[in-house]
């Protein structure tokens, strides 16, 4: 009977913890926590059409929400997240058709992901500041 | 299932690949997200170009029909693309009982918000038809 008491004991494997962090590790990992808060993110979006299928009330009071400062900060995050999304994404369905495996092109490819992310989040948002002023 | 048609009858004779459904779920997870690239830059685009204006310039926008197709196929292959990421997640890393609830919540969830967005934005929608 030892062995089947056993059973529930034995580690899981891979032993995360002790690897050192890399970028191809870091990414891997990123791209399941951004797809696990845009799935947040996408309740929020649901809560917004439905406020704003409410009635004029209900989406200013979403609106003040969203504008306030954790607002804007979930906003931004969300923002950094989706882009990070994407362009894992888009370097992932790379992989699938057996491109890009070479350890140098997959380096290139991981700060390809984090540069463009940072540089689409920072336009979009510089892009809304001017819109939002214009208006 | 639509996977079985990129899988060679010799791959399956030999038992290579999943036993089950694995595929399907696979190939669905990058369909659903091949088709969220132009979506979600459409989305982010039009969110950005909404900046700063105001309740009736956002139903307006929402009326349009092009808007409300997109919105709709949006909130479907969103959810679905969630329904699929999420479940693999929780398969991962719950490994108790607790781990056929989580699924079974999961997907009503993502049903649920799936139905609740699209009713949202057909009723802004039919509300700007109507009123025209």
């Amino acid at each position: 009977m030892e062995h089947l008491s056993n059973k529930h004991t034995r580690p899981l494997s891979p032993n995360i913890q002790i690897y050192r962090p890399q970028l191809t590790s870091v990414l891997s990992i990123v791209n399941r926590i951004t797809g696990v808060f845009l799935s947040a993110c996408a309740v929020v979006l649901v809560v917004w059409l439905i406020a704003a299928a409410s009635g004029r009330e209900a989406y200013s009071r979403f609106h003040d929400c969203i504008a306030s400062w954790p607002g804007q900060f979930f906003l931004l995050a969300s923002t950094f997240a989706f882009f990070l999304h994407l362009c894992g994404g888009i370097r992932h369905l790379v992989w699938d058709t057996v491109r890009g495996f070479e350890l140098r092109q997959i380096y290139i490819s991981g700060w390809i992901v984090v540069a463009t992310s940072v540089v689409l989040t920072l336009a979009c948002w510089l892009a809304s500041l001017l819109i939002a002023r214009q208006v | 299932m639509v996977g079985y048609r990129f899988r060679s009858p010799l791959g399956l004779a030999m038992s290579l690949g999943s036993a089950k459904s694995g595929f399907g779920h696979w190939w669905t997870e990058r369909v659903t997200a091949v088709a969220l690239i132009p979506l979600g830059v459409w989305f982010a685009a039009s969110l950005i170009a909404h900046s700063g204006s105001n309740y009736e310039a956002f139903i307006g926008w929402m009326g349009s029909p092009i808007t409300a197709v997109l919105m709709i196929l949006l909130l479907i292959t969103l959810f679905w693309h969630i329904a699929l990421g999420l479940q693999v997640a929780i398969e991962d890393y719950v490994h108790s009982g607790t781990k056929i609830w989580l699924l079974l919540i999961t997907h009503f969830l993502c049903f649920a918000l799936a139905v609740g967005g699209i009713v949202a934005t057909l009723r802004i929608a039919i509300g700007v038809w109507t009123a025209t």
